[in-house]
């Protein structure tokens, strides 16, 4: 190493390697490193999105990127007058909120509970059991919610009766499904939900709740005075960073979940966007859909991340 | 005090009745797959089964293994699950030692960046990675579920935050004595980010093996399908016509206790490494949230 011999100096290391901007002598080992990355990159993704030319064409695979006819912007046209499409916004808007906040509440309540444990074992053992259901896929917990929300003879129908009910086709019926989606969900990631919340409750100084104490504040205070004001900024940026969101109503679950019985409530855009391209063959107008769906989903993120940075100093990067 | 008050003592039994009951029934539903999926015909098909194998049998998981469909996709998602960990993490690895550089000693990192990070913000889409992988000529290949994932910049960025955690003086240290970039990552940086690696490799295999999508649209036959797609054809859209095998299996692997042992096949190796997993993933999180 050349370098090294020069540097019996006392300048610090990394001040001599402010000296040369590119320093490519040291440097291109770590441009080299980044090589694989890139390439993969540049074909899986930005390939792809050269991709979208074909929303503006009326694209056949036989005749090709080339070969296929221009049509300027007919597909969006035709995709605001396509009967369908509002009520699949409409339903992955409705199915994407009731989710986001279901989802902020359930595993913010639990976490200020779980806080309240004093039993460090039965803790533990309550997270271990929470957090699971994170970590199965959609497809696994599908086969599990097909069997046990059977309404003949399901586990949830066999209580529903016992309690005198009638059971309930919670797949079947368009309402029931958008419920059994959004619980499902929150059943699902509410344990996972909890452990950023839980970080912050760490955060809190211990010598708040004994100064609280001392001057004779009961737990409910306590808590709605300490606990609350500590994790509510950790709601907020959530929520704030939840806006990017609202376009996924979440493919994987809808996708092992619905038929056609509840399309009408149930179909959300990523579903809509595969039956049309992938099982009818519509290439163009489902990646017209898609774009349409891309560019609204990033402009929502990039406001989303702004906000939160201005709302909460909060930074991703 | 209040832990002494009466009324703090009730919340108290209420809380641990209520977070005890909530987690349970995060379990319960498993617990009733695995019971069923041991018990004989007859009870699980009359909905007697509850969360205790009725009729003890192993029936359903001699008949799932008696499939060479199923044995053939469990084959197909291990291979898989270990390729795309060895090479997503090797990846990682020699991502994130550049990108966590700092911007004077590396020129370029930002804009290597943000070349990254777009692609969480925006993708092409459905239908063009789809159009893509059928001409370069991947349809039925296993690269197709490996490659197009295989950089996860979210994983990048985990990692170059746990480098940055890293204390500079080892890379000056590496430097003096005479070490390039590529032996001091190999030899200074690994070495020192096990915790990590081990978090983000458990990560990366649970979510290969989850992955059922990719399979389905890029593998045009049953045979060439990840376990997770073949349980999604055959439990979830009950759709046999893609399977060839004789009529009497096909009645099988319909029955409600062979559903459920596959199902809980599926659900086993997450299983398995979960209490790793748990270990390090509240760490694993910490390292992505704390900063500098």
């Amino acid at each position: 190493m050349k370098e090294v011999a020069y540097s019996h100096s006392d300048t610090p290391v990394s001040l001599r390697l402010n000296r040369k901007k590119w320093n490519m002598k040291r440097n291109w080992p770590l441009h080299m490193m980044l090589v694989p990355a890139i390439l993969l990159t540049i074909v899986f993704q930005y390939v792809p999105m050269a991709g979208i030319v074909i929303a503006f064409q009326d694209f056949k695979p036989w005749l090709g990127f080339t070969g296929s006819k221009w049509v300027g912007l007919d597909n969006f046209r035709f995709l605001f007058r396509y009967p369908d499409i509002n009520q699949v916004i409409w339903n992955t808007l409705v199915i994407a909120f009731f989710k986001i906040i279901a989802g902020l509440i359930a595993p913010f309540l639990f976490a200020v509970l779980l806080n309240e444990l004093r039993s460090m074992a039965f803790k533990r053992v309550t997270q271990t059991l929470v957090y699971l259901p994170h970590f199965l896929s959609w497809v696994i917990l599908g086969g599990i919610l097909l069997d046990i929300l059977a309404p003949e003879g399901g586990m949830v129908n066999r209580l529903v009766v016992a309690f005198g009910g009638q059971p309930i086709f919670f797949l079947g019926d368009g309402d029931w499904f958008r419920v059994t989606l959004i619980v499902s969900d929150v059943w699902k990631e509410f344990g996972f939900g909890t452990i950023v919340f839980l970080a912050s409750l760490a955060g809190i100084n211990p010598a708040l709740y004994e100064a609280a104490e001392v001057d004779g504040a009961s737990r409910l205070k306590q808590t709605i005075h300490i606990t609350f004001p500590a994790i509510v900024p950790m709601a907020v940026v959530l929520m704030t960073l939840s806006i990017g969101n609202i376009l996924n109503a979440g493919f994987d679950q809808v996708f092992n979940l619905y038929n056609p019985l509840v399309y009408e409530k149930g179909d959300i855009i990523d579903t809509f966007v595969y039956r049309l391209g992938i099982l009818n063959g519509k290439m163009s107008f489902a990646t017209t859909v898609g774009l349409f769906k891309s560019v609204v989903g990033t402009v929502l993120i990039v406001i989303s991340y702004r906000l939160a940075y201005k709302l909460a100093n909060y930074r991703v990067f | 005090m209040y832990h002494k008050t009466l009324g703090y003592k009730l919340f108290s039994v209420f809380n641990y009745l209520f977070l005890g009951m909530i987690s349970l029934l995060c379990v319960l539903p498993i617990v009733h797959i695995l019971a069923v999926s041991f018990s004989s015909m007859a009870p699980a098909s009359a909905n007697l089964v509850g969360l205790w194998p009725m009729g003890f049998t192993t029936d359903a998981y001699e008949k799932t293994f008696g499939n060479s469909n199923f044995l053939q996709s469990l084959w197909i998602s291990a291979q898989r699950t270990v390729l795309a960990t060895v090479i997503g993490m090797a990846l990682v690895l020699l991502t994130a030692f550049p990108l966590a550089k700092e911007d004077q000693s590396f020129r370029g990192r930002t804009m290597y960046i943000w070349f990254f990070v777009f692609t969480i913000l925006f993708s092409g889409g459905l239908i063009p990675s789809y159009i893509l992988i059928q001409k370069i000529g991947l349809m039925n290949s296993i690269w197709a579920l490996i490659l197009p994932g295989a950089v996860s910049v979210w994983n990048i960025i985990l990692m170059l935050n746990f480098f940055r955690g890293l204390p500079k003086e080892l890379e000056e240290a590496a430097f003096l004595d005479g070490a390039g970039q590529f032996k001091t990552l190999v030899l200074v940086y690994v070495p020192l980010s096990m915790p990590a690696i081990a978090t983000l490799s458990l990560f990366t295999m649970v979510f290969q093996w989850n992955s059922w999508f990719d399979g389905m649209i890029y593998m045009s036959d049953v045979k060439h399908y990840p376990l997770a797609s073949l349980l999604q054809t055959i439990i979830v859209q009950q759709d046999f016509s893609k399977i060839n095998v004789d009529p009497k299996l096909l009645e099988n692997i319909s029955q409600r206790t062979v559903r459920a042992a596959q199902i809980f096949i599926g659900a086993l190796p997450i299983l398995l490494v979960y209490p790793f997993l748990q270990r390090f993933f509240v760490k694993g999180m910490v390292i992505g949230a704390v900063k500098e």
